[in-house]
């Protein structure tokens, strides 16, 4: 939880009272159970019965802020970008997942994955070519894509490598599985400009093209072109972000990340894939058998505890919620099932709603903390009726070099300090 | 009598214009027809089959010089690897605990090198290759792994007919995969 300055102060107060007291040095249990007194009077000049010093003059005028940003006091809530990548220009960025709530990300938290840096592209310089097997081949303006008839769903974008299989297993939530995001997307389906382009027989994939460095590659199945695939252009109600393919990207619900591909310029229409570098020497799922699978493009159920998770520690024995978000690239979350004694029993947790297709779904458990060590997870279960799996059980089908589409469970452990800790560690 | 077959042409005539007047409706009209020329300047995909490889050819001699200057930096001067991936050696590994993932062990067609190599490499300068220089970089690195002999000189036909070690290593997905009710 990111500590602000008025929690901080809180707990400083408490803590000097408390020394005061005169007791001799106490565990951390002790010190959180007097933080949770309701009988103790907090001291600063910004709490009652003082007033605040932020009530006593104007604050900052209209107009200091043409785009608004967060809250000096927000300013650790940012992507989560290792210190220590060999490079930065084929390299991802993860959502502090374990920082948000609700079920949208915020465009600047978004995760980054990409694969020859981010362009600056000029919305006014760009066209999507549409060519390979269709009677028209076409090309459109980013204005031409804008006049087709537009729809916005909510859908999640994740990374298959989310996380690899082997340790070192990441200290927080965002660690683990941080190269997921959700939002609301506008565009158009990309069914509407296929047919203005018109399929002829025998096409089955359709190959698209970033315009970045990378000019990244991906091969999509037909059907999914033809089902829920579109045109995006927004994100969460104003334009993509750079990050995120501006100014045009292709959305594939739930087929992992790679596929949806950003800055797109290219549509060619084929009979059978590219086998690009992307899809074959990446993006391809090693067996121990020495075998790879290719074309992996679901993302299965899976779900992530977010609080309280690694990095975070609870202050207080008492009432906690635990919560956290399950998404499916099958579909819908049906349920979500929470585990407080490592994994013998699992109790229902409360869904959120709405409950969308192929979208993050919150969830939360109300929960007693009696200051005992406990092992928290969660499993998602979705609605063709799969059940999340263990990482044992995935592991001993696919290794542990298998790199791609892990969806474990994943625990979290915690101690009688309330420190919350990767329960896989 | 004249006049009825006229009144009947024109009757035809409106019917066929009425008709793809309602075809095109079935589209919005968005969008203009592309070019053959700016289809061609902006398709360099490569099939698999070596489908849409460029005239010209490149030796691994050649390769050797360009791919110093070019690659080394971040491939490492024989493709062993840096800040860019191995490139060399691993083959018989993929069964293995340390499986080594190169363009030899792992990569099963050789004209995916053409098109990555022409599409995105080196990364400080993408599409700056000339076409001759892709065929020889990608007949070095070819070389480096024993695919091709050193005095290889490779071409769309040649480069096509390149069978990659691990050609048949992939197979299709088998999820849901994982048995646990």
């Amino acid at each position: 939880m990111s500590e602000n300055t008025t929690d901080k102060r809180v707990r400083e107060a408490s803590r000097r009272r408390f020394l005061q007291a005169g007791a001799a040095l106490a565990s951390g249990s002790a010190i959180a159970e007097l933080v949770g007194s309701p009988a103790l009077a907090e001291q600063g000049n910004n709490l009652p019965p003082s007033v605040p010093e932020w009530m006593k003059a104007p604050g900052d005028p209209m107009g200091s802020q043409p785009y608004g940003t967060p809250s000096v006091h927000e300013k650790g809530v940012v992507k989560n970008i290792s210190k220590t990548l060999p490079q930065y220009i084929s390299a991802s960025g993860r959502t502090p997942l374990q920082e948000l709530d609700g079920i949208i990300t915020p465009n600047g938290l978004f995760y980054e994955r990409h694969h020859g840096g981010v362009p600056t592209i000029d919305p006014a310089e760009h066209r999507l070519m549409l060519h390979g097997m269709v009677d028209r081949p076409l090309l459109f303006t980013m204005e031409d894509i804008r006049r087709f008839p537009s729809q916005s769903r909510i859908h999640f974008i994740e990374c298959s490598g989310n996380p690899v299989y082997t340790k070192p297993y990441g200290k927080t939530a965002s660690d683990l599985v941080g190269l997921l995001s959700c939002a609301e997307w506008t565009g158009v389906p990309l069914k509407t400009v296929l047919d203005e382009a018109g399929l002829q027989a025998g096409a089955k994939w359709i190959v698209a093209e970033g315009a970045d460095a990378a000019a990244l590659t991906r091969s999509i199945p037909i059907e999914k072109c033809l089902d829920d695939a579109m045109l995006v252009y927004s994100q969460n109600g104003e334009r993509l972000r750079p990050q995120q393919g501006y100014p045009l990207r292709l959305l594939l619900p739930g087929f992992e990340g790679n596929m949806n591909v950003k800055w797109l310029r290219r549509l060619k229409v084929t009979a059978e894939p590219a086998y690009s570098r992307e899809e074959t020497s990446k993006y391809t799922d090693p067996m121990p058998d020495g075998t790879s699978r290719e074309f992996t493009f679901y993302m299965e159920a899976k779900s992530i505890i977010t609080r309280p998770s690694g990095g975070q520690k609870l202050t207080a024995k008492g009432f906690h919620e635990i919560t956290g978000v399950a998404w499916s690239g099958h579909g819908k979350i049906k349920s979500v099932e929470v585990s407080l004694d490592e994994g013998k029993s699992w109790q229902q947790a409360e869904l959120q709603e709405p409950v969308l297709t192929r979208a993050l779904t919150r969830f939360r458990l109300p929960w007693h903390w009696d200051g005992s060590p406990a092992m928290i997870q969660s499993r998602a279960i979705d609605e063709t009726g799969y059940i999340q799996p263990t990482l044992a059980e995935l592991v001993a089908v696919r290794g542990l070099n298998s790199f791609y589409h892990n969806n474990a469970i994943w625990p979290w452990r915690i101690d009688a300090n309330g420190e919350v800790t990767n329960g896989q560690a | 009598m004249a006049r009825l077959s006229l009144k009947a042409a024109l009757l035809v005539g409106a019917i066929a214009l009425l008709a793809a007047a309602a075809q095109a409706e079935d589209r919005f009209g968005i969008g203009r027809p592309a070019t053959p020329a700016e289809v061609a300047g902006w398709n360099i995909d490569i099939g698999r089959d070596g489908s849409n490889l460029p005239p010209g050819s490149g030796s691994v001699e050649r390769g050797r010089t360009v791919f110093a200057e070019q690659c080394a930096a971040c491939h490492g001067d024989s493709g062993q690897g840096a800040v860019g991936d191995r490139l060399v050696g691993g083959q018989g590994t993929l069964a293995s605990p340390k499986p080594i993932r190169t363009v030899g062990s792992y990569w099963p067609y050789a004209s995916t090198l053409f098109d990555y190599i022409r599409r995105a490499m080196p990364q400080n300068a993408p599409q700056s290759l000339s076409n001759e220089d892709v065929y020889a970089v990608s007949a070095y690195i070819l070389s480096l792994n024993g695919i091709v002999p050193a005095n290889a000189v490779l071409d769309a036909k040649s480069l096509a007919a390149v069978k990659m070690p691990n050609r048949d290593g992939f197979v299709s997905d088998p999820r849901p995969d994982v048995r646990n009710r």
